[in-house]
């Protein structure tokens, strides 16, 4: 019944302020793990907009599979990257992302 | 002996023969650098080829005489005889009768009547090339005359290899040291000795003068004819660090040249009015032209081929003076005379070239800068007795005009050669100029219809003055290379082999005789062979000038050189080995002492002695007379306007007189030679300065150096600076300016290549760099900068996707 509610408008704005939330997270974290939560937050937001697409709009199931998809690819992403920002630690004692501009060099 | 088996074996032998030299040419020539210096293998190797060659020359002859049976004794005296009979009976028409009739009928069938002998065969080895009907082949014809001349060549060949073996013992050595150049600071030539060199050169040589024998056509003839030049080139030449030498080789090659141009011209002739260069078709049954010695030099002057094919043999009297129908071969159904005339000319311009006649005599002199038994075997048995070995061939073909200027042009010859012998004082310079005499005597005989007493000359001529190069070969090794006679002098004590060895040979020369005593049986008169040919030469030339009385000449000046030739021979003579000694350095006596120096000089002297005996009615007359074509002209007893050729039974008429006149002159040249020289009752320094100015242009060998080089050096030499004034003022120069002119061009070009082409390369290459420059800075190095310029990129793609993509509703 919530569903029948709560219009898509509704979806889509969470889903464009988790967006932007993480957008803004990335731009403005210094912090490794924080950019990495910003990144979630993007993924989120967009898993959120496929859901709600695949319920109200003519995508079916194939929205509820991608956000599968981009749940599983997040988690991978969140390994990848966490252990990047692990070695970049043991390397550096530092997870500052603006410290990490060598391969400028 | 089957005539099948005969030609076969005549062919196998002296191919064979002919053959032996060249292996040893190639052996030595290729192994050559293996070869030690100090090592006589070379000499041996091709000395024993020469022997081998000799020793199968000699069984193909006697194959060949026994297998035919030819008369040895006295067969001209039955000929003449015979036609003395046949005259009688026609009328006082002169005829020729063939000779020996106990020859095979199956030899006999291709050829009754005029054409080549009847005991010839030929063969061939290979076909060069093959126009229609008309071919250049390799190959063989074989006649009395080559039989002779094989053994002959290979005999004094043999001799003289082994000579050599002796007299180039200082090349036996590593550091030979040439005494005749000097160089600067007073030093001699140093050289490692050339003895392999030498027997190299020399095997070569053997090689082409058997094939210039042994060859069955014309054009092989030349090939061979080219091959001895280049022989007597590199030979004369051996000696090649002195000056001299190197000159006296490239006159002889350059001299010869003239003469062969003149071959060429006639060999043009010939194959352009014939087709065929070979002597005669001797197999019945072949399908070819018919040859050279089977044309019909008809009286009206004209030439062209029997009638009739081969398969149809021609008769006696086939040839009538009217109309002869021609084979296929050649544009002219009938040659005009002019023509056959300067084919003649032509072929005996080569003649005069090679047997060093007037004009072109003047390479032989200095051919003698050759080693010794080169000037024996190149320069005075072989090679320039082929010239007239090729008149001999080419005789059947020489028409009346022809005959003429060949006879005028020997006569000439030899009255220079004999004057300038008078006053030579080197002595192979003597002997040079004698043997341009003797060649001159034997090229008139030719010319005036004597081919038998020519070529018999040609024979005994090469053993006698083989004989006497290799004698003075010898006082020139002992006496330390010592040429000049006034230098020399009363060797005859200490070296009396050479000495009457040398004897012998001018005896013979002179044609000495003991007179008033009859014949013993087999040898004949009491004299040495160039008695018997000298006679026969000189009865030949009275035949002929009782016929023709306006050309008496032709018998008178022979006659008087006769007595020339005893004089220069015996004052030679007596220079070098009586008198008192002049030589300045010491007589080393024991070289004569070597087997290898005496052996060949007793061996030719023996030939010298005996190789005419008998004279006319001797064997080697017999076999040669085989060979002795038979003229046309003569058969159809036509009558020259201008003048006639005299046959045997003239000659015969004359030969007492002839003899006894030659005689007398001989003896008178002798005995003038012994009052100067030997008796000292006339001093001959107070005639020379009598008759200076005769002396002076007889010295000068009669100005024909001179001569030649005002009428042909001097110009030549101008032409050549005008070509060089032509090529430095006017060629160079317009050469230069056309590079200068492609160098400018290229200067333009090359500036339009640097600001247009490669800049613009260059721009582009440069526009990239810079914009690579600029773009650089957009890599920040910040992730939270990629991050952004990622998101923003996304947002633009959307919004750019939202507004343009099409299909949205």
């Amino acid at each position: 019944m919530i569903l029948g509610v709560v219009p898509l408008t509704a979806y889509l704005l969470v889903a464009s302020v988790l967006f932007v939330c993480g957008l803004a997270c990335m731009a403005t974290k210094r912090n490794g793990i924080g950019m990495l939560i910003g990144v979630e937050l993007v993924l989120n937001g967009a898993s959120l907009n496929l859901v709600a697409f695949s319920h109200y709009g003519s995508l079916g199931l194939d929205g509820q599979i991608a956000a599968l998809f981009v749940i599983v690819l997040a988690a991978a992403e969140a390994a990848v990257a966490l252990a990047i920002a692990l070695n970049f630690y043991n390397n550096h004692l530092t997870i500052d992302v603006d410290r990490a501009d060598e391969l400028k060099h | 002996m089957e005539p099948e088996t005969l030609r076969t074996s005549l062919i196998w032998l002296l191919t064979t023969a002919w053959l032996l030299p060249l292996a040893s040419f190639v052996v030595l020539g290729a192994a050559g650098p293996w070869f030690r210096r100090t090592s006589r293998l070379p000499g041996y190797l091709a000395t024993s080829a020469m022997l081998v060659g000799f020793g199968l020359s000699v069984s193909a002859l006697t194959v060949w005489v026994a297998s035919h049976q030819v008369e040895l004794w006295g067969a001209r005296q039955g000929e003449v005889r015979q036609a003395a009979h046949e005259a009688a009976h026609a009328g006082g028409v002169p005829a020729h009768h063939e000779a020996a009739d106990s020859v095979d009928a199956a030899a006999t069938t291709v050829h009754a009547g005029p054409g080549p002998s009847k005991l010839a065969v030929a063969g061939r080895y290979y076909t060069l090339a093959k126009i229609g009907p008309r071919e250049i082949s390799l190959e063989c014809y074989i006649d009395g005359l080559t039989l002779v001349m094989f053994a002959m060549i290979t005999l004094v060949a043999s001799c003289i290899h082994v000579f050599a073996l002796a007299y180039l013992q200082d090349e036996l050595t590593e550091d030979h040291v040439d005494h005749e150049v000097h160089l600067s600071g007073n030093r001699h030539f140093h050289r490692p000795g050339r003895l392999g060199r030498f027997y190299t050169f020399l095997s070569l040589f053997c090689f082409s003068m058997l094939g210039l024998v042994l060859a069955g056509n014309l054009f092989q003839v030349f090939m061979f004819w080219e091959l001895v030049g280049l022989c007597s080139y590199l030979l004369i030449g051996f000696y090649g660090e002195r000056h001299t030498a190197g000159s006296a080789a490239n006159k002889a090659f350059i001299v010869n040249r003239i003469g062969d141009a003149g071959f060429l011209i006639g060999l043009s002739i010939l194959w352009t009015c014939f087709g065929v260069f070979h002597f005669a078709n001797l197999d019945a049954g072949s399908p070819r032209l018919p040859g050279l010695f089977e044309l019909d030099v008809n009286p009206a002057l004209q030439a062209s081929f029997l009638a009739g094919q081969n398969s149809n043999p021609p008769t006696a009297d086939a040839p009538s003076a009217d109309a002869v129908v021609s084979r296929n071969a050649g544009p002219f159904e009938t040659l005009p005379g002019w023509l056959l005339t300067a084919a003649g000319l032509g072929i005996f311009a080569g003649c005069v070239g090679k047997s060093a006649q007037f004009p072109l005599h003047v390479w032989l002199p200095d051919a003698m800068e050759g080693p010794t038994p080169v000037s024996a075997l190149v320069h005075s048995a072989t090679m320039v007795a082929a010239g007239v070995y090729l008149a001999g061939r080419f005789d059947p073909l020489l028409t009346p005009d022809a005959r003429i200027v060949i006879a005028y042009v020997g006569c000439l010859t030899l009255f220079i050669g004999a004057t300038i012998a008078m006053v030579a004082v080197d002595i192979k310079r003597v002997l040079a100029c004698s043997t341009i005499s003797q060649l001159g005597y034997m090229i008139l005989a030719i010319g005036v219809g004597g081919w038998l007493a020519g070529i018999f000359h040609l024979i005994t001529h090469a053993f006698f003055k083989s004989l006497l190069f290799l004698c003075s070969g010898s006082v020139i090794h002992a006496c330390g290379h010592e040429q000049n006679m006034t230098r020399l002098g009363g060797l005859h004590r200490k070296l009396p082999v050479t000495t009457w060895c040398t004897f012998v040979g001018v005896v013979a020369i002179c044609g000495l005789a003991v007179p008033l005593l009859p014949p013993v049986p087999v040898f004949g008169p009491i004299a040495f062979s160039g008695y018997h040919s000298k006679d026969s030469i000189l009865a030949t030339l009275l035949a002929f000038a009782s016929l023709n009385p306006s050309h008496s000449l032709l018998f008178l000046v022979p006659l008087l050189t006769a007595g020339l030739t005893a004089f220069y021979m015996f004052r030679m003579w007596y220079l070098t080995f009586f008198g008192t000694s002049r030589t300045t350095s010491p007589v080393e006596a024991e070289r004569e002492a070597s087997w290898c120096l005496k052996a060949p000089l007793c061996v030719l002297a023996f030939f010298a002695i005996t190789i005419g005996m008998a004279g006319e009615n001797g064997p080697l007359v017999g076999i040669l007379g085989t060979a002795e074509p038979v003229r046309q002209m003569q058969l159809a007893g036509a009558v020259d306007p201008h003048w006639t050729l005299p046959t045997h039974l003239d000659i015969q008429r004359h030969h007492t007189q002839a003899g006894a006149a030659a005689l007398c002159m001989a003896f008178g040249g002798t005995l003038l030679a012994t009052l100067f020289y030997a008796l000292n009752q006339v001093s001959a320094r107070a005639i020379q300065q009598r008759f200076s100015r005769i002396n002076d242009f007889l010295q000068h060998q009669w100005h024909f150096d001179d001569l030649y080089d005002v009428t042909v050096l001097q110009p030549l030499r101008r032409i050549a600076a005008a070509c060089v004034w032509l090529d430095r003022c006017v060629l160079d120069p317009f050469l230069n300016g056309c590079a200068r002119l492609v160098v400018s061009i290229s200067g333009w070009d090359r500036r339009f290549d640097e600001a247009v082409v490669d800049g613009a390369v260059n721009l582009t290459a440069q526009a990239f760099w810079q914009a690579g420059r600029q773009l650089r800075f957009v890599q920040t190095g910040r992730l939270r900068h990629y991050v952004m310029s990622i998101t923003v990129c996304v947002v633009a793609i959307f919004i750019l996707l939202f507004l343009f993509l099409p299909g949205r509703s």
